[in-house]
């Protein structure tokens, strides 16, 4: 069993870098999308709003898969063609996008209106309100569930084999059939996601005590 | 219900093997004591399971069946893994799963006296098909190799295809066999968990390669331009062209020998069985008939049928 391992150890370093590359990729890109879509959803304009639930109800309700098909093929017919990678960063930013725009908007909103009230009463301007008094309390609440995405992030890049990004599980399943031993191969892959992950899990804790209300 | 009956079955025939192991004092894990095991439980099954004795082949020594072949008979379905995308072999149409793969399995199971089952196996699933005991056999343009000899078992082969090269129709790229590939500035495509995909590495380590789960998305990348050529076996592509033969053409130069073969589960009886009905249907003139409908139907002429593997039978 360790042989094998010793063995295709080199196959499995080069798709976990894969997948770390485009979880780093895809998951900056889903904050930078969760800020701007929860910003329009909560801003005053209305098209903006509508905007906004539109992009979080595309995303949100179809399966990862049909993303990344439609955002490979389809797109691609239309004459847009991208290679996997790329296409692969893209759809699953967009998507875990779409989770972000929801938490980050949800966060905002269990800071109770009185506390901006408040804010505004002693004389503070929109920017330094948000920063001083709205943010810093927001993002007490959004760790825990910004930590569930990366790992759910993390995860979804598996389905990136379907449209040929050489990833983790991609690895795993050539080395199915390149030496007939499917379990062992597959196990290789949980053994490393799961060993990132438990550190991820324990980097979002450890921020989530930091920002914790002291009592 | 249908894993329940199986399950119970699985636990009969455990007990069985085991019985009969002991009663014949067998040396276990030896391979040559394979098919004397086998014979005993042929005997002691029969009084139980309504074999039908007129269907069973009995050719060169194959025996009548063992345990697997009794449990097939019993349950009255023979539980079949086939491609369902793979043109000429495998196509699942709305009257059912056609091809020659089809035409091939549903022989056995009328040799068996039961129905086919027909599910869908894709390249990647298909030795765990067989490991977890979801399907019986599986005839899904499956190429015979070491690596997967370990663990499964082969019967066959019953065709011999050869792995070429797909192009768009005039060959723009001007590509002549598989050294041409052996560039990054050409794409492949081919499918994930195939001899292909191996084949393609070895034999052009630069290639830039494209992988998918289907031959389709193959010949849809190609026709976006995501690739240039597409390689697998020339029965697959003659197919994919049979499909669209405005857009691709076929290189017509094979570099690779691959004998397809029924898979069995390892150590199963049902292998030597149907090796027997193989034996049948290349002697009787129904494997041609059945090539003829299927893989023949897209031009190909129809070549001698290959030597069986009667190891062990």
């Amino acid at each position: 069993m360790l042989e094998f391992y010793t063995e295709y150890w080199p196959d499995y370093w080069d798709g976990t870098l894969v997948t770390l590359r485009l979880v780093v990729i895809s998951f900056t890109l889903a904050c930078i999308i969760g800020v701007i879509i929860a910003g329009f959803r909560v801003s005053p304009v209305p098209p903006l709003r509508s905007f906004a639930s539109g992009y979080v109800a595309l995303f949100r309700n179809m399966p990862l898969l049909v993303v990344f098909f439609l955002a490979f093929f389809g797109v691609g017919d239309l004459g847009f063609v991208f290679g996997p990678f790329p296409t692969a960063a893209v759809a699953l930013g967009m998507y875990t996008g779409a989770y972000m725009a929801e938490v980050i908007r949800s966060g905002i909103n269990s800071v109770s209106s009185g506390q901006a009230e408040a804010g505004r009463a002693i004389g503070l301007g929109f920017i330094p309100l948000l920063r001083e008094i709205v943010i810093p309390q927001a993002v007490r609440t959004v760790i825990a569930p910004i930590g569930n995405l990366f790992i759910a992030n993390f995860k979804n890049t598996a389905v990136a084999l379907t449209i040929s990004v050489f990833e983790l599980t991609y690895i795993s399943r050539k080395l199915i059939n390149e030496t007939a031993r499917t379990w062992l191969s597959l196990l290789g892959a949980a053994i490393i996601y799961t060993v990132i992950l438990l550190f991820a899990g324990w980097v979002f804790r450890t921020l989530e005590d930091r920002y914790a209300i002291k009592r | 219900m249908r894993m329940r009956r199986n399950r119970r079955l699985g636990i009969a025939l455990v007990a069985a093997t085991a019985l009969i192991l002991s009663a014949c004092g067998s040396d276990d894990g030896d391979d040559g004591g394979e098919a004397t095991e086998t014979e005993p439980a042929a005997e002691t099954e029969e009084s139980m399971a309504p074999t039908d004795e007129s269907m069973a082949p009995s050719e060169g020594g194959t025996s009548g069946g063992g345990e697997a072949v009794a449990a097939i008979q019993e349950s009255g379905t023979l539980r079949v893994g086939i491609k369902y995308d793979q043109p000429l072999f495998g196509v699942n149409t709305p009257s059912g799963v056609v091809g020659f793969d089809a035409e091939i399995a549903t022989a056995i199971a009328e040799s068996l006296g039961v129905e086919p089952e027909f599910q869908e196996a894709v390249s990647a699933n298909r030795e765990p098909f067989l490991q977890e005991d979801q399907v019986d056999l599986v005839a899904a343009t499956y190429t015979i190799n070491e690596e997967r000899d370990e663990v499964v078992d082969f019967a066959g082969p019953y065709y011999v295809a050869g792995q070429d090269i797909m192009v768009a129709t005039g060959n723009p790229e001007g590509i002549e066999g598989i050294e041409s590939l052996n560039t990054a500035d050409l794409t492949t495509c081919t499918v994930e968990g195939s001899t292909s995909l191996e084949n393609l590495n070895e034999m052009a380590p630069d290639a830039d390669v494209l992988t998918f789960d289907t031959y389709s998305k193959c010949a849809d990348a190609m026709r976006q331009g995501r690739a240039a050529a597409v390689t697998t076996d020339n029965v697959i592509l003659i197919g994919l062209i049979d499909e669209a033969p405005d857009d691709f053409e076929l290189i017509d130069n094979p570099f690779t020998e691959e004998p397809y073969g029924i898979g069995v589960q390892e150590g199963s009886d049902l292998r030597c069985y149907v090796n027997g009905v193989l034996q049948t249907m290349y002697d009787d003139g129904s494997w041609a008939e059945a090539y003829e409908a299927t893989v023949g139907s897209a031009g190909v002429s129809t070549p001698e049928p290959p030597e069986l593997n009667n190891e062990g039978c």
